[in-house]
């Protein structure tokens, strides 16, 4: 079976290309330009899944974005996608596609057994089935839907397409390439407006490509053609085809999905598969167009039913045949332009009009071409299983709720129009507020609520004059607002033919004692008793009715299904459409792949990856690395076969013994300047600040307003309105708006200015007993003695020829100094440490020894000032400033935070002197107490005490206070450890800090 | 994403700034005499107004500025940007 259902001419397509492909596992050819849809049909395939809840066989019913059933799994570069539209997918060689939801194969499923038992699968199935007992939740239900309600199967692969994102603005936004979208882009174009079209389909010209009109004595075709190869010349203009605009946000923002890889056989490197677009528009021009409505009938989900306007598309856009003895259902005259069609290419159809004889240019133009046309005729019931084979038709009664005779004819199809439903997916998410147009039975924008205007048949407009018309018209005047400019455009003569009014018939009786499935949402297997059911069951509101019944859910969104669900809850309701109203549309309008959303923002690209001047150093240098916020920060220097353990020991053991070098550029750093420094300093920090000298630093604290430790660090005042200060590497952005507030907010009278120089500034902090020597030599022309430079002294240099700012500060304990110079020095500053510290056994150390010291010393850090401390708790109420008001004092008042049991840190010592303490244990009394056995505090960070050689935590502990000396339980059901443990003074190394003062 | 004007910068998208709550609240002058009730309202009461609202925004990504928005909470909708001096 090759092609047999190929027109011998016409169509879009290029013969001269055929392209092989894969459907369940058999081969296939089709044409360049065929989607992977026209070329199954034309090869005579309709079976092409089964559905959702019941497994029916199911075929397609569309061509494009209204298509509901035929979602594909597709294999593209080694890697599986699911759902994707087969009507969407453009054919390539190797393609590779299958059928979803079946097993073991689309033609003999096991799940059909579903369709047997339908009775079992009412509406709210899922509901009403899986309420108890409570305990088969996750073993036995949950595991049985997701099976059931599978449709493809993602990929567990990882996903090696590139995907991009890009940001445009523009004056227009035009959503569509239709007549509409052609006419008003055509129209801003030539007043100078910046314009982006978009188009969903690789062709341009919507639904001029498949209506028989002419404008200004061109076919649509090239009419359209015309435009569009004007607007590509145009410098404003971008024109975009593939790439749907399927979210509108706040402030017209428009997200555009652009698929760029797939259709090509071989992709350029660097070429994004898809592409997410963020396009801010001034306006929006809805051209979205409108989908068919389905009528609704028995089996109407057999293969082989087709929506009217699909089956002329595919015959005049792809050359193919959906049938060759097809049944034309209508109830307007949309159905006889295919029934034409058809008959062009030499087949005879049957059209059933549910209207009474009458006359349009039409129906007289099929008539003349010997069309068989029955009026008053409706399907009530398609045979055959997995395609139609014939249909029980019958005649109307005068009030079309009973059929006069019905009869059964043969046929391998049946396309059915039940008149045009507005696409206004877009318009509805601007959050215009859809009103009902009872002329065409269906919803149409409101009022705008963004800078946005629906034209053509997305605003119910339906002959191509006056979509021409208002879209010259609307293009001319939104952009004559933008730019200023009014170029003149003559709209052009158009011919079409007038269509006679349609029927508001939109599902066929159930003849008596007859049962036939008559689905409204194929996608989500939804029959009309499905909505019955659902209504019987006291259902009223819309939005109900669709979530228990799960009507114009998924990627489908309703686009066939809306309309015909809310006319069904209407009639049974007694009510009209605008009176039970319509569920909200929501983004995306068509699905969206999870890579495109994520784009270039994945791996290493996540964040950017902040690298200090040393970088390459540490790199040389077999650093390991440890993520500091988006900093890459040694975390260890390996030497030899060491591991985490032994390398941070030595490093560690070796400040303590002699001298080491860290890099401490990550540190915030805020340049404060300005005559009320000192005074914001004051207010700012919890401790006392207006008289710290010029050329001394000082450790302080600052708090939120509730109480809470904000964050900690050195300033230092470098002149009189100069300070620098200092901040965690983790708060340092926060720490920086914080101040901002304070500043321009609270008390912009004072004359203070604060920046960041976190990037400006290089840092090595040099620490253990060897550093001053070390200095000395460093800075030959300097005084460092202990006199001259104390502990939290500060003094500028000159170290070979570079200016360096020095500061007496330490952080592990030790004699200590940080040095700092301008970045682009930072690696010649930090080469020359480690060059002329050799003598002094200098080694690099990183975050990991770092934690060590100050550990074992005391010192608070990251996890003790977790958000929950106050001062007290990490025993810095010492810091806490009687005298003067500061930023979150009157909170400190608290009963709470002065009750006499409250927590603080203390030190933790395992009592074998060998078991390391898991950080994040919880301390208890009794280790085999009834759960749940109470928690007096948790374990914030642990080392291993180089000073001491055995293991050593920090923890914050109720009534840490009076706990000294008790022995309690380190216990962790994450690591499966229960250590017991000795409280002790969270100062485990020299204690009285003797040693940052020598 | 919303598009908010900067006061000092113009048209930004929402990405570059950071919210920054209500902005009709007025801190307790410092060393002011005040009860636990009023302090606890500064701190931790907020309103969540339907419609019209003054809130904070600061521009991170651009001037690094504070300043005032009115937005409706339900619509989104921006009346004005303004300095916090205005
Ligand atoms: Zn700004």
């Amino acid at each position: 079976m090759s092609q047999n259902f190929r027109l011998n001419t016409g169509g879009l397509i290029n013969r001269d290309k055929p392209i092989e492909f894969k459907f369940n596992g058999k081969k296939y050819i089709g044409y360049e330009g065929d989607t992977l849809a026209s070329a199954l049909l034309a090869n005579g395939i309709h079976l092409i899944g089964r559905s959702f809840k019941y497994h029916r066989p199911r075929g397609f019913f569309g061509a494009g974005v209204d298509e509901p059933n035929a979602k594909m799994q597709v294999e593209i570069n080694g890697c599986s996608e699911p759902n994707i539209n087969a009507t969407e997918i453009e054919l390539v060689d190797g393609l590779s596609a299958s059928s979803q939801n079946c097993w073991p194969s689309v033609n003999f499923d096991i799940g059909a057994i579903n369709n047997f038992l339908n009775r079992f699968f009412p509406a709210g199935f899922y509901y009403k089935t899986f309420m108890w007992p409570k305990s088969f939740w996750y073993r036995v239900y949950e595991p049985f839907i997701r099976k059931a309600a599978g449709l493809g199967i993602a990929s567990l692969e990882k996903d090696k397409e590139r995907y991009e994102h890009k940001y445009e603005y523009c004056d227009l936004l035009v959503t569509g390439s239709g007549p509409a979208g052609l006419a008003s882009a055509y129209a801003a174009a030539k007043n100078g407006a910046k314009i982006i079209l978009a188009e969903d389909k690789p062709r341009y010209g919507g639904t001029l490509l498949t209506d028989d009109v002419t404008i200004d004595n061109l076919s649509g075709k090239d009419w359209s053609e015309k435009i569009i190869s004007e607007l590509k010349e145009m410098p404003n203009v971008i024109v975009k085809n593939r790439s749907q605009v399927f979210g509108y946000y706040d402030h017209n923002m428009m997200v555009m999905f652009e698929r760029t890889g797939d259709h090509l056989e071989k992709k350029p490197k660097y070429t994004p598969r898809q592409r997410l677009w963020y396009i801010r528009a001034k306006e929006v021009l809805l051209s979205t167009g409108s989908i068919e409505r389905p009528i609704v009938f028995g089996n109407n989900d057999t293969p082989g039913v087709f929506l009217s306007a699909a089956a002329k598309e595919y015959m005049k856009v792809y050359g193919v045949l959906i049938g060759k003895k097809p049944i034309i259902f209508t109830n307007n005259d949309s159905g006889y332009e295919t029934a034409i069609e058809f008959k062009k290419n030499g087949v005879n159809p049957i059209v059933l009009d549910t209207r009474e004889d009458q006359n349009s240019e039409l129906i007289n133009e099929a008539k003349d071409l010997d069309i068989k046309i029955k009026f008053s005729y409706a399907v009530i019931v398609a045979h055959g299983y997995k395609k139609v084979k014939s249909a029980t038709i019958g005649k109307l009664d005068k009030d079309k709720i009973d059929f006069e005779n019905t009869e059964q004819i043969d046929c391998d199809s049946i396309c059915v129009s039940g008149f045009w439903t507005p696409t206004v997916h877009l318009a509805s998410q601007s959050g215009n507020k859809l009103k009902f147009n009872d002329s065409i039975d269906a919803f149409v924008p409101d009022k705008s609520k963004q800078n946005e205007h629906s034209l053509g048949a997305a605003n119910g407009t339906f002959t191509l004059q006056d979509t021409l018309k208002n879209s010259f018209n609307t293009g001319s005047e939104v952009s004559k607002s933008i730019t200023k400019k009014d170029e003149k455009i003559q709209i052009p003569n158009t011919n079409e033919r007038k269509y006679s009014a349609h029927d508001k018939f939109w599902c066929s009786p159930l003849p008596k004692g007859k049962n036939y499935k008559r689905f409204v949402d194929f996608q989500n297997d939804v029959a009309v008793s499905d909505i019955e059911v659902a209504l019987r069951e006291g259902y009223r509101s819309i939005e109900h009715v669709k979530r228990y019944t799960t009507l114009g859910m998924a990627t489908d969104q309703g686009r066939t299904s809306n309309l015909n669900g809310l006319q069904l809850v209407a009639n049974v309701e007694k009510k009209i459409v605008p009176q039970v109203g319509h569920t909200t549309f929501r983004p995306p309008f068509t699905p969206v792949t999870i890579g495109t959303i994520v784009g270039r923002e994945i791996g290493k690209e996540y964040m950017p990856t902040r690298k200090t001047p040393m970088h390459h150093w540490h790199e040389k240098n077999n650093a390991v690395w440890v993520d500091a916020g988006a900093w890459k920060r040694p975390r260890y220097y390996k030497r030899g076969n060491e591991n985490l353990f032994e390398a941070s020991k030595r490093e560690a053991k070796n400040v303590r013994d002699h001298v080491g070098i860290c890099d401490v550029t990550t540190l915030g750093k805020i340049d404060i300047k300005g005559p009320d420094s000192a005074e914001f300093l004051n207010r700012v920090y919890t401790n006392a600040w207006l008289k710290l000298p010029v050329g001394k630093a000082r450790y302080g604290v600052m708090l939120r307003e509730d109480g809470i430790v904000m964050d900690d660090g050195t300033t230092t005042r470098i002149s009189e309105n100069h300070y620098h200060m200092t901040t965690t590497t983790a708060q340092a952005a926060n720490v920086l708006s914080h101040l901002e507030y304070y500043l321009q907010i609270v008390w912009p009278e004072l004359n203070v200015n604060v920046v960041s120089t976190t990037e400006q500034w290089a840092g090595a902090a040099i620490a253990g007993p060897k550093s001053r020597d070390l200095l000395a030599k460093l800075f030959p022309k300097i005084d460092v003695s202990n006199e001259a430079l104390p502990f939290m002294g500060y003094i500028e240099g000159d170290l070979f020829g570079v200016k360096a700012r020095i500061f007496r500060i330490s952080f592990s304990g030790e004699l200590a100094y940080e040095i700092n110079v301008e970045s682009d020095f930072g690696l010649f500053m930090w080469e020359k440490i480690i060059e002329i510290g050799e003598e002094f056994n200098i080694q690099p150390y990183g975050t990991e020894a770092l934690s060590t010291l100050r550990i074992e010393m005391g010192h608070v850090a990251g996890p003790e000032l977790d958000g929950r401390t106050i001062p007290y708790d990490v025993s810095l109420e010492g810091l806490v400033s009687k005298k003067k008001d500061f930023i979150g004092k009157r909170s400190l008042v608290k009963e709470a935070f002065n009750k006499a049991d409250r927590q603080k840190i203390v030190g933790l010592v395992p009592l074998d002197r060998k078991s390391s303490i898991p950080e994040g244990s919880h301390l208890v009394e009794n280790k085999n107490a009834k759960l749940p056995n109470p928690k007096l505090g948790h374990v914030s960070s642990s080392c291993w005490s180089v000073e001491n050689n055995n293991p050593f935590s920090l923890a914050i502990l109720k009534d840490g206070k009076n706990m000294i000396g008790k022995k309690l339980f380190a216990v962790s059901p994450l690591k499966n450890t229960s250590i017991e443990v000795e409280v002790m003074s969270s100062h485990y190394v020299d204690h009285e800090g003797k040693r940052v003062r020598s | 994403m919303l598009n908010i004007k900067c006061p000092y910068c113009g048209d930004r998208s929402q990405k570059e700034f950071a919210y920054g709550g209500d902005g009709t609240i007025t801190r307790p002058k410092l060393n002011q005499e005040i009860s636990d009730e009023e302090w606890d309202n500064f701190v931790y009461l907020r309103k969540s107004p339907r419609g019209k609202h003054i809130e904070l925004w600061h521009h991170i990504a651009g001037c690094r500025q504070w300043f005032k928005v009115e937005r409706d909470t339900t619509t989104h909708e921006i009346f004005r940007t303004f300095k916090p001096e205005e």
